[in-house]
């Protein structure tokens, strides 16, 4: 954009006359993303749970990259033995595997390493798609009122009549146990909490006068909804969405736990945790290690989300549903 | 005024519950497959199958037997499992009392634990013990409840032999066993739940400490705990309630998956036999009345916040 941005000085040219408004600006007061950054960083465990996010994403993805360019080769020749000449199940943790093996002689760490990408990619897509659900729905309900905010919220109501882990379970019952389902049941099933935070961040929002402005402006309803009052309602979104990661993570878990999601032999964590749960007293590596994998990586989308909820509005009670 | 708000909240989940019975019918009903040729077997022959979809009223268009399922459930009748022989109402009977004992033991526990946490946690802002606190609900609601179930089996249960590993015991035939059996189930379960509770005491308590009439409490030269108690602790504890009946949804989720861990034969199981056996009608039954049960419990816990602050129903 603006090439002859000074290298160094910033300070020595104070010409401001001829400089455009964004330029000036910004400069002066910290834009809504340094601001939020900079009281994110101020609160360290945050910062912690962003690292661990990152690296057990890293991790999900280093599986990706192992499946599609190696071939296996990497967690295969090093950890994965389910075949190998010495097949050797229930060995607590060596050198050779760190987390120990498996009833069928598997690898725990390659294992959870490939857990990773199943969980990471299970709650990610279904917080996308509920947020891309709930959100857009909440904001039209808080902002037009009237019969469509009736109906959207009776709805909304009524979903929020179901435990969530009971409803996922009979959207799994109905649809099938695979990956696919198990994203459309956590995704339907966190649609309401979205819609209804988008929906009073919505009904605020619409009092304000830039939205009074472009209506005086003439802009149309579609425009002033998702130009105007979408995007002020991000920043609770944005909380509510880190902190439902870590819910869809353990859903995910929970059914895999419970035999009602993804299907071995793809290694989810919670299936890795039954899985060992037989043999809790003579190997109980099998199911603490990906356990504590869930665990961890709960921790930090959680202190990911008390960490945006206080950079974005330290007012924001602690209040959250399952 | 008040009768007027019961009766008003009661009414209100009338079109809520309506709607629960409806998803969850359209849920079990866009199932793929047949389910009497999985109630059959794949040897069926095709006047069987037409037999028993004859006698199921499974031809009849949806909204009839929608209408007939409403009709049954009104008269407490949730229709006949595929798999077992019995009546999903004597399923659900035979269930039910094994996951409100647990739930209650659980909401018991996590309460002993959460609310004087809480408030020390709130009075001592900033101290070692408000930090134990906070970073104890973080793990609290961070731990899968299924391993912390295993983990808690292995030390008490395995290791050493303090509690056993779950199996239900009916509180009306043994109490003491009963309370054995259920502790590390409801100490499983009542984690989370007990963070939860823990954060929002926490956060309520602290924003009544710093309210205008505690203040003025304190400069009347009121001794701190008389403010404590009487001013701060009993305006505090009104939302620490709606959380937690909000919350128990969560708990009546987080029972079905510790009643695998534990054995333990409530709803949940029921629920996951059925759902692996693709028993719809019983899927169907324990959905809507775990659903229901959640819905009627939030509107108690409102009749309850209405009670204890008369301002929410004078409004």
């Amino acid at each position: 954009m603006s090439g002859e941005n000074p290298t160094g000085g910033s300070a020595g040219t104070d010409d401001s006359a001829g400089q455009t408004a964004d330029e000036s600006t910004k400069p002066e007061s910290p834009t809504g993303f340094r601001r939020t950054w900079r009281g994110f960083r101020a609160h360290g465990l945050a910062v912690a749970g962003l690292v661990v996010v990152s690296v057990v994403t890293l991790v999900g993805i280093f599986s990706y990259v192992d499946d599609a360019f190696l071939g296996n080769s990497l967690i295969t020749s090093v950890y994965y033995s389910p075949f190998a000449p010495e097949f050797m199940p229930l060995q607590g943790p060596s050198m050779a595997h760190p987390f120990g093996t498996d009833t069928l002689g598997r690898d725990v760490l390659a294992r959870t390493i490939y857990g990773a990408k199943v969980s990471i990619q299970v709650a990610l897509t279904a917080v996308l798609v509920a947020a891309s659900l709930g959100s857009p729905l909440g904001v039209v309900a808080g902002y037009l009122g009237g019969t469509v905010e009736t109906v959207v919220m009776r709805t909304v109501d009524v979903m929020l009549g179901f435990p969530a882990l009971v409803l996922a379970i009979g959207l799994v019952a109905a649809l099938g146990f695979n990956l696919t389902n198990v994203i459309i049941a956590l995704g339907i099933v966190y649609v309401p909490q979205f819609a209804r935070i988008a929906r009073s961040t919505a009904l605020s929002v619409s009092n304000e006068e830039y939205v009074d402005a472009a209506k005086a402006l003439g802009y149309s309803t579609p425009h002033i909804v998702f130009r105007e009052v979408l995007p002020n309602c991000i920043s609770p979104l944005l909380v509510q969405a880190s902190l439902l990661m870590a819910f869809a993570i353990i859903a995910e878990a929970s059914l895999s736990f419970l035999g009602l999601g993804v299907q071995p032999p793809t290694p989810t964590w919670g299936q890795m945790v039954s899985d060992g749960s037989g043999y809790l007293t003579s190997a109980p590596w099998i199911s603490l290690f990906p356990g504590a994998a869930i665990f961890v990586t709960v921790l930090g989308f959680n202190l990911i989300g008390d960490g945006l909820r206080d950079a974005l509005d330290p007012r924001e009670s602690a209040e959250r549903r399952f | 005024m008040r009768y007027r708000y019961i009766a008003i909240r009661l009414l209100q989940t009338v079109p809520v519950l309506f709607g629960v019975s409806v998803v969850v019918f359209i849920i079990i009903h866009s199932a793929p497959g047949d389910p009497v040729v999985n109630m059959l077997g794949i040897e069926a022959t095709d006047e069987n199958v037409a037999q028993i979809r004859q006698a199921y009223g499974l031809n009849d268009p949806l909204y009839v037997q929608y209408a007939n399922w409403l009709g049954g459930i009104l008269q407490g009748d949730l229709g006949q499992s595929l798999t077992q022989n019995r009546s999903v109402t004597a399923l659900i009977a035979s269930r039910l009392p094994a996951t409100l004992f647990l739930a209650v033991a659980s909401m018991l526990i996590a309460v002993v634990i959460a609310i004087p946490a809480g408030i020390i946690s709130a009075v001592r802002k900033g101290s070692a013990s408000d930090y134990g606190v906070t970073l104890g609900a973080l793990t609290g609601i961070s731990i899968p409840n299924f391993w912390l179930g295993l983990i808690l089996i292995l030390l008490f249960a395995r290791t050493y032999n303090v509690f056993p590993p779950g199996n239900y015991v009916p509180p009306s035939e043994d109490p003491v066993a009963a309370i054995r059996h259920v502790a590390l189930p409801a100490i499983t379960v009542g984690t989370a739940f007990a963070a939860l509770l823990a954060r929002q005491t926490r956060s309520s308590m602290l924003d009544n400490l710093n309210q205008e009439y505690v203040k003025m409490a304190k400069s009347k030269g009121l001794g701190s705990r008389k403010i404590f108690v009487r001013h701060a602790l009993k305006q505090a504890l009104l939302p620490v309630i709606t959380v937690a009946g909000l919350q128990f949804g969560y708990l009546l989720s987080a029972t079905v998956v510790v009643e695998q861990v534990f054995a333990w034969p409530g709803m949940g199981r029921l629920i996951w036999s059925a759902v692996q056996q693709q028993d719809y009608p019983t899927v169907q039954g324990t959905v809507l009345v775990v659903a229901t049960l959640f819905v009627l419990i939030n509107v108690i816990v409102d009749l309850t916040y209405s009670y204890l602050d008369p301002r929410v129903s004078a409004s």
